[in-house]
């Protein structure tokens, strides 16, 4: 078979497999509107914080791990006239939402607020930018749902911004960055877990740092594609560390939903977990069941980027391997730039799985999606002198 | 199955064990606070020599952070892999249902008893006076 032949075939079965999709009306768990800039958060700070960001001249709090101009960041036809990743709504509804005919779709804005040192102005910015996707994204696309954008340093602070955002039941998960200062299963972070397992909200964890470590074992890399890949080492130090500190043992309604962190390398972590949980248990004795069970119950993740094998006929013993039947969430991973045209399903996806991972898992995932979704409160209102 | 006289009840103390022949098969018999077992000294995951393994207790949780610390000795960790095996019953605690090391019967005979048969006494004498560990195989 030529070149141009097998690129027709790979067209012809993205547009078939893309058809399926669109009939089921899928559920996306993992889309970007762009970065606020500080411009857009001002009327949502209050009088001074947003003194404090104008004098001092405060912008550009993106994370590093997503620069802007990077190729990742954003595909080349999602970029907005500005060259932002994502674009804005227009774009979104375009090019996110209408090709899949999605009937919901789950915002994670990736704002530096997550990971300032400062815990006032980190809960400061986290509020400014929750309010801002409330009122600019969701109030304006009923198709829209967000996740919670807390800065962990502060428990405290960051479950009253988990309380104050649940009011509002378009809010359906919390928002932790995979990277952070210390890991996710310390008891510190607990406070956390409890507020979202009450309000029954997974809670999101999404590739990238707050870069106050290394992000790697062994020491800073140089470039961003070693970041990058090694992203799914990152997630596994994080399952464990949540696995053998006990949090689903404390927190038994505890979901986690694993945001661009790739899963084909989740069944090796899994088999090599749970082999060592069988000789080295006494250690943690309160995790009493082997990892392999605890991930099936606990642990969901995202499509996108799908790193899978290279011959389309071995990602189905993936699949299965993954348990994806159950564990497995459709997302776009809108703007970034993971796949090409139609081809947001990899080639060899078992066609009769496509409705549990499209639909139904999301929606056991994230339980308020169930729920038609009222916002309970008025727009924010602009302050003066300062346009959005 | 044959019945075996493998020790006189002194020499396996509670705590102890002892680890016998019997028909061409490696065997622990082991003294739980008073009660003597026997298991087959193979390990079901590998084929370790589980019998060698370190006694423990076993350690349970209600939440993290809290030890319950349950039945000093009652355990076997295998020497290989470290799986924890229940000596009472065979059972492993990370598989129970699956993973069980073969166990076998024993009891504890007076050598009255023993002396007149049909018992067989591998290496030792059995006299009258004493109490002996039987082992059925």
């Amino acid at each position: 078979m030529t070149a141009p032949e097998q690129d027709a075939d790979d067209s012809d079965r993205a547009e078939e497999s893309a058809a399926r999709l669109r009939a089921l009306r899928p559920v996306d768990c993992d889309i970007h509107p762009p970065t606020p800039v500080m411009a857009e958060l001002l009327p949502y700070l209050d009088d001074h914080w947003r003194e404090v960001m104008v004098s001092r001249g405060i912008d550009g709090l993106g994370l590093a791990s997503y620069p802007p101009g990077a190729a990742l960041s954003a595909r080349p036809d999602w970029r907005g006239a500005d060259g932002r990743p994502g674009g804005d709504l227009d774009l979104l509804r375009r090019e996110a939402l209408a090709p899949w005919n999605t009937r919901l779709a789950v915002c994670h804005c990736l704002h530096g607020a997550a990971a300032m040192f400062s815990e006032d102005m980190g809960a400061a910015l986290a509020r400014a930018v929750n309010d801002w996707v409330a009122a600019e994204w969701l109030d304006r696309e009923p198709r829209l749902r967000a996740s919670i954008l807390v800065n962990p340093r502060s428990p405290e602070l960051a479950v009253a911004e988990i309380e104050r955002c649940a009011a509002d039941p378009r809010f359906v998960a919390v928002l932790l960055l995979a990277g952070g200062e210390t890991p996710l299963g310390r008891r510190s972070h607990w406070p956390i877990y409890a507020a979202a397992a009450r309000l029954r909200l997974p809670i999101g964890i999404h590739a990238g740092s707050d870069f106050h470590n290394p992000i790697t074992n062994t020491g800073w890399p140089s470039y961003l594609v070693e970041d990058y890949v090694d992203q799914a080492a990152i997630f596994q130090h994080q399952l464990l560390s949540l696995i053998g500190e006990g949090v689903f043992t404390k927190f038994p309604d505890l979901r986690i939903v694993l945001l661009e962190s790739g899963f084909t390398w989740l069944p090796a972590f899994v088999w090599r977990a749970t082999k060592e949980w069988r000789a080295l248990r006494s250690e943690v004795p309160w995790v009493d069941r082997s990892p392999a069970e605890i991930l099936r119950e606990h642990v969901r993740v995202t499509l996108q980027p799908a790193d899978a094998p290279p011959a389309p006929e071995d990602l189905a013993r993936v699949m299965e391997q993954l348990g994806a039947e159950r564990v497995l969430l459709f997302s776009t991973d809108f703007p970034h730039w993971q796949w090409d045209g139609a081809a947001v399903l990899p080639a060899g996806l078992p066609a009769r799985l496509l409705s549990r991972i499209a639909v139904e898992n999301p929606l056991e995932t994230f339980p308020r999606l169930r729920h038609p979704a009222v916002p309970p409160r008025a727009p924010a209102i602009p302050i003066e002198g300062f346009a959005p | 199955m044959t019945r075996h006289v493998v020790a006189s009840v002194g020499e396996i103390p509670p705590g102890g064990r002892k680890l016998v022949s019997v028909g061409g098969r490696s065997i622990g018999v082991f003294n739980v606070g008073g009660a003597f077992y026997a298991l087959l000294n193979r390990c079901p995951h590998q084929g370790g020599s589980l019998c060698l393994g370190e006694r423990v207790g076993l350690v349970l949780s209600d939440e993290p952070g809290v030890y319950r610390y349950t039945r000093p000795g009652e355990m076997l960790r295998c020497p290989w892999h470290g799986w924890e095996f229940d000596i009472r019953t065979g059972q492993s605690w990370c598989d129970p249902r699956r993973t069980r090391v073969r166990t076998y019967p024993v009891s504890v005979e007076p050598g009255e008893a023993l002396v007149k048969g049909p018992y067989q006494a591998e290496t030792f004498p059995v006299t009258v006076e004493a109490d002996y560990v039987v082992l059925e195989v």
